[in-house]
């Protein structure tokens, strides 16, 4: 790389308060008697609490396909959403346009809710304090446009020069950048800059007319600097490659329940679906999730400890503060198999009597926050993974998985693998096609017999959805040995 | 913003990449707007308010390509944005395929498609829709056992679009929404399922007592669920979810898949991919259809056709660009298909078990599991197992699986019972033998 930016470039930045204020009130004419009068329209007599929302947003990506960056495309945007809650109800009204008279007329649209019942009162603000987990500003600053195109070409040419058979490489990058600004009537003010940064590519490969494909990426809330570097472009290309390479080969999955074993970091996903989900705050205290009213009760082998843990430096599914302002942190959901907390935003925290956890996160300023997953992952066991893989007479070894779901009612969730082999008398055998697995939330833990020492968090490329709501989010496992769970091939 | 607002400014974003030295561009607008409102055992959750717009914006410097786009509608903002697009183009490859469409294709008739039907819903009126809609559930039968909510949405949009071939529409559409998802218990254990009715003019919206009643009468059919046994067995794919076969047909027909060799159906153009009972239309004019369009995303007219003719592939779905890059004519399909119909081979729902005999019905699927490189195929399920032609019991926690290429030419049936409420309307499929792994 001959475009490498100056790292010395990232001087001392205002704190993010200060920052948003300036950027998203200040600019709009928008100042405390402002906010003030906001929130005493949305504090009407039977409205608990509320809070205004305001956030700006950049993002740029730039796609490469058949060996030129064919397109770049820029997107930006600002607006603000007033809430209000009284009891379990939630008002709400939002515009992308900043201005004194939208930003009232919001906060009464959403004051509208209240029927009956609370009498909030706007307290003095105060700006909350919160650790540093990344650094502020523009992921890509520093880091020219002739930089971005050679860093694809990089990808793509790593890509080729790792098999002859490379056909197609897709190769993306995606920098964005958010500024929040949380401002509740309880006087809570805080802000988030966050960074968010990922690199993809998909080759295809081609022998005697079969075509198959891999893909691998990376990414976090890091600077592009930091994230990329030529080492790491070519095990990624390396390992789409390698993915591809192993699909020519592959024979059909077998049909049926069979003991699995789960590979280190991205089949973490695992957790995500079948316990992660139902775990959410909102669905326990409404009492659809298969696991509410479980808390203290066994829901896994005692060898599993499960967290969620939104304050790691620099991961995708990290956030300095959730959509509500509140600190993110470390929450046990399973502790030695037992059931020990949900995942809260502060609606559903306040109803059921808890603390917030700092999982009240939105897409954007249009959407309403709920509880939602940051990184969630277990924790290392005492077992080597070849000695787990050992262990295992016949089965599935899945090292790499797609997408995944959950029924979070019946607790029956899926999660399709991509890349998986064959286990017999503890060696690990041909190749399988893709398959999805299918277990039940609640019991599937109780299954898992062997956990690795190998801890691995999934390279940074996770996206979660919940009611038509998607955030970045990150999933980790170590190697992990499952006794019975279905595996939907067609041998 | 009105469709003439949103036209003045596309106008002006086309002026901007001129003078700022774009040779080709194309810009679009849109503005929405509506109300939700969500109750949830008998009383009111949620109450939201919309408004929102965007413009976006793809310039042209000969063969290089940027686009940009923006939330804020402002003259500054949109100049900027257009400026930013310029910018972004001097850094993207000369690639011979870009631009737009040709200027020939433009639509040039605009066939009435009626797709505005404002509600003028307020808030209280949304609110008693919403309460007998998920009354009419709660109160369907004692195992019902608690709810995720009903709730009426009622939005319209205004939108823009024009090129530099002088190419320059606006119009506006609505879509109203009623839905009703509720749990029912029984021996300690939930289930879950919904129902909803989506139409653009709320008269056509079903009664909202049977949104709630069929709510209910869905999930009591999944109490008992049990998994099965591992097996090969016929399958009947209920219509709501029969639909997304057609999707991943459509997927591996798409330009972008076919001229990247990443799909199962490369060169299937002419050749019998389906059973010889499967014809599938494209009706792009349909009066207040959901995917109605007389202009694709490029501005070219859309028209009538028939994408699948007694098994036989007729025609892919292309944009201007994939289609330069296969060596073919764009078929009006950037940005998606336009209601895609499937004919039905005329059976009644009871007469496609009759004629399964013993086999499952899939109401339910879960995950992404269709791989559209290799056609590999394998996805959660649930539904019903039917014996002798008759719903035996509740089946959940099982896999389907095979290879899309054998299930499309395995096609027996399509039943009668077409499910309108989408881009894609099917009736039940019957497919012949897939694997089906449970206990």
């Amino acid at each position: 790389m001959s475009a490498l930016p100056d790292p010395s470039t990232c001087a001392a930045r205002p704190g993010a308060v200060a920052l948003a204020r300036a950027s998203l009130l200040e600019s709009s004419g928008l100042g405390d008697p402002q906010l003030d009068r906001a929130l005493g329209a949305l504090l009407r007599p039977g409205v608990d609490w509320g809070d205004l929302y305001f956030s700006e947003h950049s993002s740029e990506s730039w796609v490469l396909e058949d060996g030129i960056v064919k397109t770049a495309s820029h997107d930006q945007g600002r607006g603000m959403s007033a809430r209000a809650v009284s009891g379990d109800k939630s008002g709400f009204a939002y515009s992308d346009e900043l201005d004194p008279s939208t930003l009232l007329q919001a906060a009464k649209t959403a004051g509208a809710i209240a029927r009956d019942g609370g009498r909030g009162q706007v307290m003095a603000r105060r700006a909350g304090a919160s650790r540093v987990l990344y650094a502020p500003g523009d992921p890509g600053a520093g880091f020219s446009d002739p930089a971005k195109v050679e860093l694809l070409h990089a990808l793509d040419r790593e890509a080729r020069a790792a098999d002859p058979r490379v056909r197609q490489v897709i190769a993306s990058l995606s920098i964005a950048r958010k500024l929040v600004l949380i401002c509740s009537s309880d006087g809570r003010l805080a802000a988030d800059d966050r960074p968010l940064a990922r690199l993809g590519l998909t080759v295809l490969l081609e022998r005697k007319g079969e075509v198959r494909h891999g893909v691998s990426g990376w990414g976090g809330r890091l600077p592009l600097v930091e994230l990329f570097n030529e080492t790491q472009a070519r095990e990624h290309a390396r390992e789409a490659v390698r993915q591809a390479v192993v699909n020519l080969d592959a024979q059909p999955a077998p049909a049926g329940e069979e003991v699995v074993v789960l590979g280190p970091g991205w089949p973490g996903i695992l957790l995500h679906e079948a316990v992660g989900h139902g775990l959410e705050g909102d669905f326990n205290r409404k009492g659809v999730s298969a696991f509410a009213g479980r808390i203290g009760e066994a829901v896994a082998s005692e060898q599993c400890t499960v967290v969620d843990d939104g304050s790691l430096p620099g991961r995708r599914g990290s956030l300095q503060v959730d959509d509500e302002g509140t600190p993110t942190g470390r929450t046990v959901l399973i502790e030695n198999g037992i059931l020990t907390g949900y995942m809260q935003d502060r609606l559903n925290a306040r109803l059921m009597g808890v603390q917030p956890t700092g999982n009240g996160r939105r897409e954007s300023y249009a959407c309403l926050p709920m509880p939602r997953m940051t990184n969630t992952f277990m924790m290392p066991g005492p077992h080597d993974p070849e000695e787990i893989i050992r262990s295992v007479p016949r089965g599935v070894y899945a090292r790499n998985f797609g997408g995944g779901q959950v029924d979070i009612t019946s607790g029956k969730f899926v999660f399709s693998a991509s890349e998986a082999y064959r286990i017999e008398d503890g060696k690990l055998g041909a190749p399988l096609r893709d398959a999805t697995l299918i277990g039940d939330g609640p019991t599937v833990l109780t299954r898992v017999s062997m956990i690795g020492s190998d801890l691995a968090l999934d390279p940074g490329i996770g996206v979660c959805g919940k009611e038509g709501q998607s955030v970045p989010v990150g999933v980790g496992m170590p190697t992990v040995r499952v006794d019975g769970i279905t595996v939907g091939g067609t041998a | 913003m009105s469709p003439d607002d949103l036209r003045q400014r596309v106008a002006d974003a086309l002026a901007h990449a001129r003078k700022g030295g774009a040779s080709q561009a194309a810009a679009s607008a849109t503005n929405d707007s509506g109300l939700t409102l969500r109750v949830r055992m008998r009383s009111v959750e949620t109450l939201e308010s919309h408004q929102g717009h965007s413009l976006g914006v793809t310039v042209y410097r000969g063969q290089r390509q940027g686009s940009a786009s923006t939330s804020n509608l402002s003259p500054q903002a949109v100049r900027e944005t257009v400026r930013k697009a310029l910018s972004l183009a001097r850094f993207a490859a000369e690639d011979e395929f870009a631009g737009l469409a040709e200027a020939g294709r433009m639509a040039t008739e605009f066939p009435q498609l009626d797709l505005y039907h404002p509600w003028g819903l307020d808030a209280g009126q949304a609110m008693e829709l919403a309460l007998e809609c998920e009354a009419a559930a709660l109160d369907a039968d004692p195992r019902i056992s608690n709810s995720e909510g009903a709730g009426v949405d009622s939005g319209e949009s205004s939108y823009a679009y024009g090129n530099s071939h002088g190419f320059l529409k606006a119009g506006r559409s609505s879509s109203h929404s009623v839905y009703c998802a509720v749990l029912s218990e029984q021996d300690g254990r939930m289930e879950r399922d919904y129902e909803f009715s989506v139409a653009r003019a709320p008269e056509e919206l079903a009664p909202v007592k049977e949104v709630g009643g069929n709510a209910a009468k869905y999930t009591l059919r999944r109490l008992g669920a049990r998994k099965i046994k591992s097996t090969r067995a016929p399958v009947v794919f209920a219509p709501r979810v029969a639909r997304s076969l057609i999707g991943h047909f459509c997927a591996a027909v798409s330009g972008r898949a076919l001229y990247n060799r990443a799909s199962f159906l490369l060169d299937s153009l002419g050749k019998p991919v389906f059973a010889d009972c499967v014809n599938l239309s494209e009706r792009p004019h349909v009066p207040r259809g959901p995917a109605s369009r007389a202009y694709d995303a490029e501005g070219v007219a859309t028209a009538n056709r028939e994408v699948v003719g007694g098994g036989i592939i007729n025609g892919y779905f292309l944009g201007s660009y994939s289609a330069r890059k296969l060596g073919m004519d764009t078929t009006g399909n950037a940005g998606g298909a336009h209601n895609l119909q499937l004919e039905s081979t005329g059976e009644t729902l009871e007469e496609l078990l009759g004629g399964m005999g013993d086999g499952l019905v899939v109401t339910e699927l879960m995950g992404q599991g269709a791989n559209i490189v290799t056609g590999d195929y394998s996805r959660g399920a649930a539904g019903y197992w039917v014996r002798g032609g008759a719903p035996a019991h509740a089946v959940n926690e099982i896999t389907i699986a095979g290879n899309l290429k054998d299930m499309f030419r395995n096609i027996r049936a399509i039943g009668a019972d077409i499910d309108r409420r989408g881009g894609i309307q099917t009736g039940s499929i019957l497919i012949d033998s897939l694997s089906v792994a449970g206990a």
